[in-house]
């Protein structure tokens, strides 16, 4: 007899599904929506690079492999060996998870006039089953791996700022694979909902702690209700074999405020799907991001604003220094209703190319049906200023250090809107370290 | 210090320096003067080591070392230093870093420690003040924005801070008002010493009214046709520069 084919990834994901259904409580207020989302992943699987959204992306590679889906529970670490992925000089909250399953022991949650803490509880306990009904799903769309996300959604972090609470201190999303699994693939779920001028700070990061390969993919949905400031950062410097795809989702209502930083460092492969909402008039949305990739690493940037109400502006800055063979892509779509008047929409992406190999695909999308918006888009890819080398140098600064100092400057506004002082001083260490030099200063 | 001979250098195919000779002492000021695109500002850069520029022929040296192989920033360490005639912004570093790295960088290659902070802020004061550069143009990003005399300033401050054994000025006096002027002038003239030299690069004899040179030398074509003393600088302000093609053709 022929010897049988090993089980697709996407057949894998399907039958486990059944033995999930079947270990969960029927009666969980999802429940429902995960049967939905699995048959609409049935339905379109995996997405192909014949699909425009993933025309430069490939996940082939991804999908060869076989992954546990349910890891062992059994994970533990000492705080002190993962000590330097947090923030560590500061006090935060800390929302942490071993191989997709919490760590009570490295985390610290809060339930005093506010809910930072799990999503399991949240989809579990009567009292939160209002604010799930009310949000969960609501803004995802049904896309194959948003969909595949909602299907196996069990564990993440839940969030909800009631009105007009200022969270005093920044709160930190960890996701670690301990490679106590020889491949795992996790689905960590998100849900962010801030009340009516309510402040939040939030960094995320996904962080494997050996070589093992990782497959993560993620969905976050943040909804910010009215004057709600949400500040988030998005850390990706993950080992060579850790891939995340990272699907973001953000309403937003009116005057509310949000801001994503993605520092994308390091990783195999890194698709970020960051996509806005602007549902009620003068929302402000600002999306920046750092990429910085050597070897062959891969950092796809598919961005969306969607203008839906009038006076709103968004903020695109993404910088982008690619080396070796790496390869990035940035496609930022706007979409402007036609009720979206007076819009203020821009769109700024720079890229340097240090080596021949590498590559950038860039593609800005404008799709504008209002007639009295301001949009504007730049995009630049381009190799370091030689006559900026030349002075520099002619300075006594030495080629490495020169090239060093022209990649800080060239990526250096994207910092400055960074409000935590010890991230920026902690981005500003990951760059040098990831340019390979120290310059003595921070800039 | 600096001994050049028959230098040639050009981009490419093309030779903008045929046959330089030059020689410049300790405690010399040197002008060079010519006509536009007669090969000063080339002149300046194959010195300072812009790769862009080939030497074909002919001896470049410094302390009777040749120097045609060194990188930029070897040269800078070994002592020269370039004043640009358009000074490159750079955004996102501020001037303070932008010195302060140059400096230690300069101190690494000679196998001492970074200068401690106290003594570079010490030292950038006291070099900003010589300057008349005010404090908050210190913070501001490397040239961008900065007006022309800003730009000019803001180099010679470099030198000053640098203390370089031979500084090129290249057309450091364009876009400076008569006061910017004078205190360029005299940021460079507090620079001065026995074993230090300058080569001045300008169009006008007007900077040469405040750094009295001991030599001026006339380029054209790629060659130095005619030298002589400060007095020179005059008669080519009263006369132009058609009685030197002339003597030069003859």
């Amino acid at each position: 007899m022929p010897k049988k084919l090993a089980m697709s990834l996407k057949d894998k994901l399907l039958s486990s599904y059944i033995a999930f259904e079947d270990y969960l409580e029927d009666d969980s207020p999802i429940h429902d929506l995960r049967n939905d989302a699995i048959k609409i992943f049935e339905d379109q699987g995996f997405p192909t690079r014949k699909e425009e959204a993933w025309k430069y992306t490939s996940l082939n590679s991804l999908v060869k492999q076989d992954y546990s889906i349910f890891p062992k529970q059994d994970s533990a670490i000492e705080f002190k060996n993962v000590k330097r992925y947090f923030l560590h000089d500061i006090d935060t909250y800390k929302i942490v998870f071993l191989d997709g399953v919490y760590s009570s022991f490295l985390s610290e949650t809060t339930h005093d006039k506010m809910d930072i803490c799990l999503l399991s509880a949240a989809l579990n306990k009567g009292k939160y089953e209002p604010v799930v009904e009310a949000y969960f799903n609501k803004i995802a769309p049904k896309d194959s791996l948003t969909s595949l996300n909602t299907a196996f959604a069990k564990e993440g972090a839940y969030i909800h700022i009631p009105n007009h609470k200022e969270v005093e201190k920044p709160i930190e999303i960890i996701y670690f694979a301990t490679g106590n699994e020889a491949a795992v693939m996790m689905q960590p779920r998100n849900l962010i909902v801030v009340g009516e001028n309510a402040h939040v700070q939030i960094i995320e990061r996904h962080q494997s702690l050996s070589d093992n390969a990782v497959f993560t993919n993620s969905v976050t949905e943040i909804f910010a209700e009215k004057r709600a400031v949400v500040d988030y950062y998005k850390i990706q410097n993950d080992t060579a074999s850790a891939s995340l795809i990272d699907n973001t989702y953000i309403s937003q209502e009116r005057d509310s405020n949000c801001k994503v930083h993605t520092f994308s460092f390091g990783g195999n492969l890194i698709r970020n799907n960051l996509n806005y909402y602007q549902k009620g008039e003068h929302c402000d949305s600002t999306l920046k991001g750092i990429t910085i990739l050597e070897n062959k690493q891969h950092v796809d940037h598919n961005t969306l604003v969607h203008h839906i109400a009038p006076n709103c502006e968004s903020h695109q800055d993404y910088k982008g220094i690619f080396a070796d063979a790496s390869t990035g892509v940035f496609n930022g779509k706007i979409i402007v209703e036609r009720e979206a008047q007076k819009t203020n929409a821009f769109q700024q992406n720079n890229n340097i190319l240090i080596d021949d190999k590498a590559t950038i695909n860039a593609k800005p999308q404008l799709e504008i049906f209002a007639d009295d918006v301001k949009c504007s888009h730049g995009c630049t890819i381009g190799q370091l200023d030689e006559d900026a080398l030349f002075y520099m140098r002619s300075r006594g600064i030495a080629k490495k250090e020169a090239r060093a100092l022209l990649m800080y400057a060239f990526a250096n506004n994207v910092l400055e809107s960074v409000k935590i002082p010890e991230l920026k001083i902690r981005i500003n260490k990951l760059i040098a370290n990831k340019i390979g030099v120290n310059l003595g200063f921070d800039l | 210090m600096l001994h050049i001979k028959d230098l040639h250098a050009g981009v490419e195919d093309k030779d903008i320096l045929r046959g330089i000779n030059l020689d410049v002492k300790p405690g010399e000021i040197h002008a060079i003067m010519g006509p536009n695109g007669s090969g000063k500002s080339t002149l300046a850069s194959v010195i300072a080591g812009k790769e862009e520029f080939e030497i074909s022929k002919g001896d470049l040296m410094l302390d009777g070392n040749d120097i045609t192989e060194l990188d930029p920033e070897e040269r800078a360490h070994n002592g020269i230093f370039l004043s640009f005639q358009y000074p490159v912004e750079i955004p996102g570093v501020s001037v303070t870093n932008f010195i302060k790295t140059a400096i230690n960088e300069t101190r690494k290659a000679k196998g001492l420690e970074d200068m401690p902070a106290s003594q570079m802020l010490k030292l950038i004061k006291e070099k900003a003040d010589l300057l008349d550069i005010d404090r908050k143009f210190l913070s501001r990003s490397l040239n961008e924005g900065f007006s022309g005399g800003e730009k000019k300033r803001n180099e010679i401050f470099q030198m000053a801070m640098l203390e370089p054994k031979l500084a090129i000025l290249d057309e450091t006096d364009s876009g400076l008002d008569i006061d910017a002027l004078k205190i360029v002038a005299n940021g460079v003239n507090k620079l001065k010493s026995k074993d230090k030299a300058v080569i001045v690069i300008t169009h006008y004899q007007r900077l040469l009214d405040y750094i009295v040179p001991d030599f001026v030398h006339v380029l054209m074509k790629g060659k130095i046709v005619k030298s002589g003393t400060k007095e020179l600088a005059y008669e080519l302000e009263a006369k132009g520069y058609d009685w030197i093609k002339e003597e030069v053709n003859a």
